[in-house]
C-alpha cells in the first residue's frame, strides 16, 4: 500500500489533480499494478477530493481499467464476428490448457490473466490477441504453445 | 426585448425567456410533456427521451428538456410519431423494469407507472431483460433501501446527492446493458459515504430508492397488549401528511392527525415540539457558554456553534470534517432528546415500566431511522426510539386502519411532553430553529422580545440556500453585560450543498458567525427525504407558509415560555446543562472516513 501511495502521488504530480486528471492516473495505476485495487481507488479519491463512487464509475467504465485483481501479463483474446470466424475457439482453449485457466480468471501464481476483449483492429490477420500493450496475430494453437512457452521461460 | 424568444407550439405562440427549455416553455401555455428524468431541483439529463416532440422541419425528434426553445420554432406535442416513439420508449423501460407493481412501495405514486399506463404500455412488445440476480435488494442500511430491479437509469439520484448534497454516494458504473447505478464497488448503502438523507429517494420517480419500512413492526407493538406505544410526531409532518392523505399540498392537519394516532392505538400521542422547545433552552444556554468563555474568559471556543438537529447533516459533517466536530451543539435531536426522556421522566411520571414502552418518531427523515439506531442513543438504559417513521409510512399507516381521515375531528397531543409553542413548530423550516433560538436568547439576554413585528424573524426566513442575519444586544441584564453591544452575527445553510460553503469559510478560518444551522434537506425538514413525493420548491414553499400560520396560531410563541419545560426543569432536570441534561439530551459525535 505504501508503494501504492507513492505512486498515486507520483501520478498526481504528473497529470495534475484537477477532475481530469483521473482517467490518466487510474491508467498510470493500471500501468504499474495491472489493476485498481479498493485502496489504490480509494487513495485516489483523496488525493483528487472526489468520491469513491465517481472514481468507481470511471474505472468501471472502461475495460481496460481492471477492477478486479489481475495477474502480471493480462491476456485479451479478440471476441468479434471476424477473428472468431477464423478460429478463435480453437485459440482459447489452447490458451486455457497451456496456462490450465479458464476466461476471466487468474493464475495461482498471478502471472496470467485471461479474458476476451472487443475488436482489436486487426481483423484482416485474426484471431489476434494482445498480451499487455504487445499483439500478437495470425493465432494458431503451435503459435500460442510457443508464445506463451517464452512467456513462462521467462523469455519475454 | 432581444432577449426574448417567440415560437409556436401545437399552434399557438408563446414567448420566453432566452434559454428557457421547450418543455417549460410548453408548461407556460399550460401544455403538458411527459417527463421521467427531468426533474426541476436538478440540472438537465436528457437520458429517458419520453419528452421528445417533434421539431416542423427536422428530420428526428427532440428531446424537450434538453433543448432550448428559439426564435421562430415549430413545435408539435403530439403527433403519430411522437405517440409512437414515446410508447416504444416507455415499452423498453418497462421491459427492463421489474413490473411488480402490485407489491411496490411507490404503486400509485410511480411516475413509470403512471406513464406506462397512460401510453397502454404492452409488455409482449419486448421480452423481459430483467435478470434473477437484479431483484435482490439492498437493505443493509437503517435508512435507504435499494432495489435495482426498480432503477429506470435517470440518474435523478446521482444528480441530487452530486448537486444539491455534494456527497456523491451514487454514481453510474459499468456500461452499456450492464450499466447501473450503484456505489463504490457495489457496497451496500450501509457501508459508504452516505448522509441517509433520503433526498435520492424524494427524487427517485420509482420504487427503486425507498426508506426502510418499520410499520409491521410498529403494528406488532400497538396489537401487543403488555406495550406501552407512543409516538412523538415532528413540526413538518403535520403540514405535509395531508397531501398523502387527500388534501391539498400546504393543508395543516395537526388536530385529525392526533385524532388518528389514538384511535390507531397509541397509548399516547405526544410532541416532538415539546423537546424543540427544550432543545432551545440546552442550546440556547450552551450558546451563551460558549459566547461567555469566548467574551470573558477569553478561551479558545468553537465558534461560530452549529445546529445538530439534522441527523443527515451530523453524519455528513462526521464524514466531511472529522476534525471540525467542535462546532457542533452537543445537544442531541428532538427526536433523540424525547426518546431519552420517554423512557426515563415520562415512564417515571406516568408510572410504567420503561422496558415496556415502545418509542415511536414520525418524523420527515430518512436519516432519523439511522439516528435512532446510533449507539449512542441509549441513554435511558433502552435504545432511545425503539422506530423512526417517515410522513409517508404514517400516511400509509393510517389508510391501513380504514379511517376516514378528512372526517376525523381534531384533539390535542396528550401530557406530558405534549406541549409546544410556536417556536417549536417552526423547526420544520429552514431558518425556523435560528428563529427560535433568537426570539428566547434574546430575550433571556436582554429582558425584552425580539425587535420584530410579532415576533417574526423575516431575515432568517425563505429558501434561499444560505441565509445570514444580525442581531444586535443592548440594554442587557446584568447577568449579561459582556454581551452589551455586541451583534451576533448568524447563518442558515440548507442542503448540504450549502453546509459546506458554511464549513469551508470555518475551515479557511474566515467564518464571521457565531451560530449556524445547518438542515440537511433543501427547504429544511419540510423538504426532508420522508416527505410525500414529489417535493418541488413550489411544494416546500406552501409546506413552509403552513408551518408560519401554525405558529401564528399558538398562544406561546416562545420556548421558554412552555409551562411543560418549566415543569420538567423544576420537577426532573433542574438547569439546563445540568447532570441529568448531560446526561440525556447531550451526544458525542464520531469521525467518520472522507472517501
Amino acid at each position: 500500500m505504501a508503494d501504492t501511495k507513492e505512486l498515486i502521488n507520483a501520478l498526481s504530480k504528473k497529470h495534475g489533480i484537477e477532475r481530469k486528471s483521473l482517467l490518466p492516473i487510474l491508467q498510470g495505476i493500471v500501468e504499474k499494478e495491472n489493476y485498481l485495487s479498493k485502496d489504490s481507488m480509494l487513495e485516489v479519491a483523496k488525493v483528487l477530493d472526489i468520491s469513491a463512487a465517481e472514481v468507481y464509475g470511471t474505472a468501471s467504465f472502461f475495460s481496460f481499467l481492471d477492477t478486479k485483481e489481475r495477474g502480471q501479463y493480462v491476456v485479451r483474446v479478440c471476441k468479434s464476428m471476424t477473428c472468431d470466424m477464423k478460429g478463435k475457439e480453437e485459440i482459447l482453449s489452447t490458451i486455457e490448457s497451456v496456462l490450465k485457466i479458464k476466461i476471466g480468471e487468474t493464475s495461482q501464481d498471478k502471472k496470467f490473466s485471461l479474458l476476451e476483449t472487443n475488436c482489436l483492429g486487426l481483423c484482416e490477420e485474426g484471431p489476434a490477441m494482445i498480451i499487455n500493450d504487445d499483439y500478437f496475430v495470425k493465432l494458431t494453437p503451435e503459435k500460442i504453445r510457443e508464445i506463451f512457452g517464452r512467456y513462462l521461460r521467462n523469455e519475454i | 426585448m432581444a432577449n426574448n424568444i417567440t415560437l409556436t407550439i401545437d399552434g399557438h405562440q408563446v414567448t420566453v425567456d432566452h434559454g428557457t427549455s421547450i418543455l417549460d416553455a410548453a408548461k407556460k401555455i399550460n401544455i403538458k410533456i411527459p417527463t421521467l428524468c427531468h426533474h426541476e431541483d436538478l440540472c438537465v439529463a436528457g437520458n429517458c427521451r419520453i419528452c421528445v416532440v417533434e421539431q416542423v422541419g427536422k428530420q428526428t425528434l427532440t428531446a424537450s428538456c434538453a433543448t432550448p426553445a428559439d426564435n421562430g420554432m415549430i413545435i408539435l406535442t403530439s403527433s403519430p410519431k411522437i405517440r409512437r416513439a414515446r410508447k416504444d420508449i416507455m415499452a423498453l423501460l418497462v421491459s427492463e423494469h421489474n413490473t411488480q407493481c402490485t407489491t411496490c412501495y411507490r404503486s400509485t405514486n410511480c411516475e413509470l407507472q403512471i406513464l406506462s399506463a397512460e401510453y397502454n404500455v404492452d409488455n409482449s412488445i419486448y421480452m423481459s431483460v430483467l435478470k434473477d440476480g437484479d431483484c435482490k435488494i439492498d437493505k443493509a442500511s437503517w435508512s435507504v433501501e435499494k432495489d435495482n430491479s426498480k432503477c429506470i437509469r435517470c440518474q435523478r439520484c446521482v444528480r441530487t446527492c452530486a448537486e444539491i448534497q455534494h456527497v456523491n454516494a451514487l454514481a453510474v458504473t459499468e456500461r452499456g446493458k450492464d450499466m447501473k447505478i450503484s456505489t463504490f464497488m457495489h457496497l451496500p448503502m450501509n457501508e459508504i459515504v452516505c448522509t441517509n438523507c433520503g433526498q435520492c429517494i424524494t427524487h427517485c420517480p420509482t420504487g427503486a430508492l425507498t426508506e426502510r419500512r418499520y410499520y409491521d413492526e410498529i403494528w406488532a407493538a400497538i396489537d401487543d397488549p403488555k406495550k406501552h406505544v407512543i409516538i412523538n410526531t415532528a413540526p413538518a409532518v403535520r403540514v405535509a401528511l395531508g397531501e398523502m392523505l387527500g388534501y391539498p399540498v400546504g393543508t395543516r392537519v395537526t388536530g385529525k392527525m392526533v385524532t388518528a394516532l389514538k384511535q390507531m392505538g397509541f397509548n399516547s400521542v405526544l410532541d416532538t415540539d415539546f423537546t424543540a422547545d427544550l432543545t432551545i433552552i440546552e442550546e440556547g444556554t450552551e450558546l451563551l457558554g460558549r459566547l461567555k468563555d469566548a467574551l470573558v474568559h477569553k478561551k479558545q471556543v468553537s465558534l461560530p456553534m452549529i445546529t445538530s438537529c439534522s441527523p443527515g447533516w451530523i453524519k455528513f459533517i462526521e464524514h466531511m470534517y472529522p476534525e471540525h466536530l467542535g462546532h457542533l451543539s452537543s445537544c442531541k435531536s428532538p427526536q433523540q432528546m424525547f426518546g431519552a426522556l420517554a423512557k426515563t421522566y415520562y415512564a417515571e411520571k406516568m408510572g410504567i415500566d420503561p422496558a415496556s414502552i415502545v418509542s415511536v418518531a414520525a418524523m420527515p427523515c430518512a436519516a432519523k431511522k439511522f439516528e435512532a439506531n446510533r449507539p449512542e442513543m441509549r441513554d435511558s438504559g433502552f435504545q432511545d426510539i425503539d422506530a423512526g417513521l417517515t410522513t409517508r409510512e404514517l400516511g400509509y399507516m393510517i389508510k391501513q386502519s380504514g379511517l376516514n381521515f378528512q372526517d376525523l375531528e381534531n384533539n390535542s397531543f396528550d401530557t406530558i411532553m405534549g406541549e409546544s409553542t410556536g417556536a417549536a413548530v417552526i423547526f420544520g423550516a429552514t431558518g425556523g430553529v435560528m428563529e427560535a433560538a433568537l426570539r428566547t436568547a434574546y430575550f433571556l439576554i436582554t429582558g425584552r422580545n425580539v425587535p420584530f413585528e410579532n415576533l417574526n424573524i423575516m431575515p432568517v426566513r425563505g429558501l434561499e440556500g444560505i441565509k445570514a442575519a444580525s442581531i444586535k444586544f443592548e440594554k442587557c441584564l446584568p447577568e449579561y453585560s459582556f454581551l452589551e453591544g455586541v451583534e451576533a452575527k448568524v447563518a442558515i445553510a440548507h442542503g448540504l450543498k450549502n453546509a459546506r460553503v458554511i464549513m469551508d469559510q470555518i475551515v479557511a478560518g474566515t467564518s464571521p458567525y457565531h451560530f449556524v444551522e445547518v438542515m440537511a434537506c433543501p427547504g429544511g425538514c419540510i423538504g426532508g427525504g420522508g416527505q410525500p413525493i414529489p417535493t418541488t420548491n413550489e411544494i416546500r414553499q406552501k409546506r413552509i407558509d403552513a408551518t408560519y400560520a401554525e405558529d401564528m396560531g399558538k398562544p406561546i410563541r416562545m420556548s421558554h415560555e412552555n409551562p411543560e419545560v418549566a415543569q420538567i426543569y423544576a420537577e426532573y432536570l433542574k438547569v439546563p446543562l445540568g447532570e441529568k441534561s448531560h446526561h440525556l439530551l447531550h451526544t458525542k459525535y464520531r469521525k467518520r472516513n472522507r472517501y
